[in-house]
């Protein structure tokens, strides 16, 4: 059975990255606990368009886990505490009390500007991508499935580090700013398969160089990245990345 | 050159000059065990460390170590500064599986620093220093005298507290510096991730319990016992 509960929400607004921003609250009543968390702000978007105000904007997409588009950063965590590791769009009013203070923020990194309000610009992952996270094949008919022989154990791990949405969780929960969870999924993810190693080492290499451009910064292993992330990508995959790295350039 | 210019590599010099005082601090820790049981015994390895030329050269390259472990926190600590940018959360929220050690590297290492500055002044300027500059009664104790300065130092509530403060913090950093470095080397992995923090945690409390036991044993009984 649903029941109802009232609560305060706090949200930032900012107009754009140059702007200080501030944030404002609202009372929520009688929301249904079955509601999930970007349908209760929907509800209060409603009601900010009702009184002529200025609707809270806020990245969503999917909204069923997939596309890494949702990033709201709850009451202190990144997606919102969860037990199991979800996305911002997997998170029900039920994980709330009646009476709390729900304080809603953007993730806030030097290499994600503000867009507006909780909006903010994760470009900064599409170039990292673009700088490596790919293999170059010839294209043309399929290929036999069982021509390239892969143990069950790679091609699980391959696809678990394939997994990463990209939603940045992992950054904007760092207190170094740092991408090395997503970018080193996404390094793991090649780098684990016979098709990724021809050009593991230039990726890594590639990747790394674009982070570090991009004002990422260094990782000391916190482990924060880990903790919130939706997908339960694991910190051995950094591991990984540094063994990827660290041999690429020692074979210069 | 890639060490200095990429995440990964600051980071490799962060590991290996922090692994290089690890194995410093356990070969400091085996030489204060010998004050335990022999004073004769400890002022022979005081004499041996004295003004030579390789204990010199030790010395070059410990501080050397040093320099470049503290100057390389400084760039990353303040490049992480600059990434996290000048928007902080209004709330956070540190997950369980986040040790307070991990967070405060820094902080740590300062304390360390400032613990190395009162060790070095205690001992080493009263013991090598005085020898390099040719006095080696300039101290409290002849120079070659260490088991001389433990007791002095010891006798001193006040130093001994501080000496705790400092092994502490020590402790602390290298908790989570221990397995941190194997991560950055890119040695862990799923399964070795707990095996390095178990081995990593008995290896420097053992390390830093020794520190303690000779420091308690001269803070409460000085040659006497
Ligand atoms: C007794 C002397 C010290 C020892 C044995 C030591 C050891 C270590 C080790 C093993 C690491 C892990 C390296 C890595 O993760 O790559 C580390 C990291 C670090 N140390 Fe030290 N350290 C000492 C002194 C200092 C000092 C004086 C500072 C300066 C403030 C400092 C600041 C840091 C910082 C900021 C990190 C990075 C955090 C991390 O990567 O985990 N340390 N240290
Ligand atoms: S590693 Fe996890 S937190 Fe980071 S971008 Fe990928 S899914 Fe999001
Ligand atoms: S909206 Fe797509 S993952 Fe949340």
């Amino acid at each position: 059975m649903a029941k109802n509960i009232s609560f305060t929400i706090k949200y930032w607004k900012q107009n754009g990255p140059k702007d200080a921003g501030h944030f404002e609250q609202r009372e929520m009543k009688d929301i249904p606990d079955d509601t999930s968390f970007l349908e209760m702000l929907d509800i209060l978007n409603e009601e900010l368009i009702e009184e002529g105000k200025e609707p809270f904007v806020f990245d969503h997409d999917c909204r069923e886990g997939i596309c890494g588009m949702c990033s709201l950063y709850i009451n202190g965590t990144p997606h919102g505490k969860t037990e199991t590791g979800a996305t911002t769009c997997q998170l029900y009013m039920r994980r709330f009390n009646d009476g709390d203070v729900i304080t809603v923020e953007p993730w806030r990194s030097a290499a994600f500007p503000v867009i507006k309000d909780c909006m903010v610009d994760r470009s900064a992952f599409d170039k990292i991508q673009q700088a490596g996270g790919y293999i170059t094949v010839r294209t043309g008919a399929p290929q036999d499935a069982n021509a390239i022989l892969i143990p069950k154990q790679n091609a699980d791990e391959a696809m678990d580090c394939a997994t990463c949405i990209g939603c940045g969780a992992c950054v904007a929960a760092c207190k170094n700013g740092s991408a090395m969870l997503f970018v080193s999924s996404k390094v793991s993810q090649f780098a684990l398969l016979p098709q990724g190693r021809p050009e593991a080492a230039k990726r890594a290499k590639a990747m790394v160089a674009k982070m570090d451009e991009l004002g990422f910064g260094n990782c000391t292993n916190t482990r924060a990245c880990e903790a919130v992330c939706p997908k339960n990508e694991s910190i051995a995959n950094i591991a990984r990345l540094n063994r990827e790295f660290i041999k690429a350039k020692l074979n210069d | 050159m890639w060490l200095c210019n990429s995440s990964i590599g600051r980071k490799v010099i962060m590991s290996v000059t922090g692994v290089a005082l690890i194995l410093f601090l356990t070969f400091h820790a085996c030489m204060n065990v010998v004050a335990l049981f022999s004073e004769e015994g400890y002022n022979t390895v005081c004499e041996l460390l004295g003004a030579n030329w390789y204990a010199v050269a030790a010395t070059l390259v410990l501080a050397a170590l040093v320099a470049i472990h503290f100057i390389y926190a400084i760039i990353l600590t303040l490049q992480n500064r600059k990434a996290r940018g000048s928007n902080r959360y209004a709330v956070t929220d540190r997950p369980e599986k986040v040790e307070w050690a991990s967070q405060n590297m820094f902080v740590l290492g300062v304390i360390v620093v400032v613990g190395l500055l009162l060790h070095l002044y205690n001992f080493w300027y009263n013991m090598m220093f005085a020898e390099l500059i040719g006095d080696p009664y300039m101290g409290p104790c002849y120079a070659g005298d260490g088991y001389g300065y433990i007791v002095e130092t010891f006798s001193n509530p006040i130093l001994t507290v501080l000496y705790v403060v400092w092994f502490v913090a020590i402790w602390f950093h290298l908790t989570h510096g221990f397995w941190s470095a194997l991560q950055t080397l890119g040695w862990n992995g799923k399964v070795w991730f707990q095996r390095w923090k178990t081995i990593g945690t008995w290896y420097v409390t053992i390390l830093m319990a020794l520190f303690l036991v000779v420091a308690l044993k001269f803070a409460f009984c000085g040659g006497a016992c």
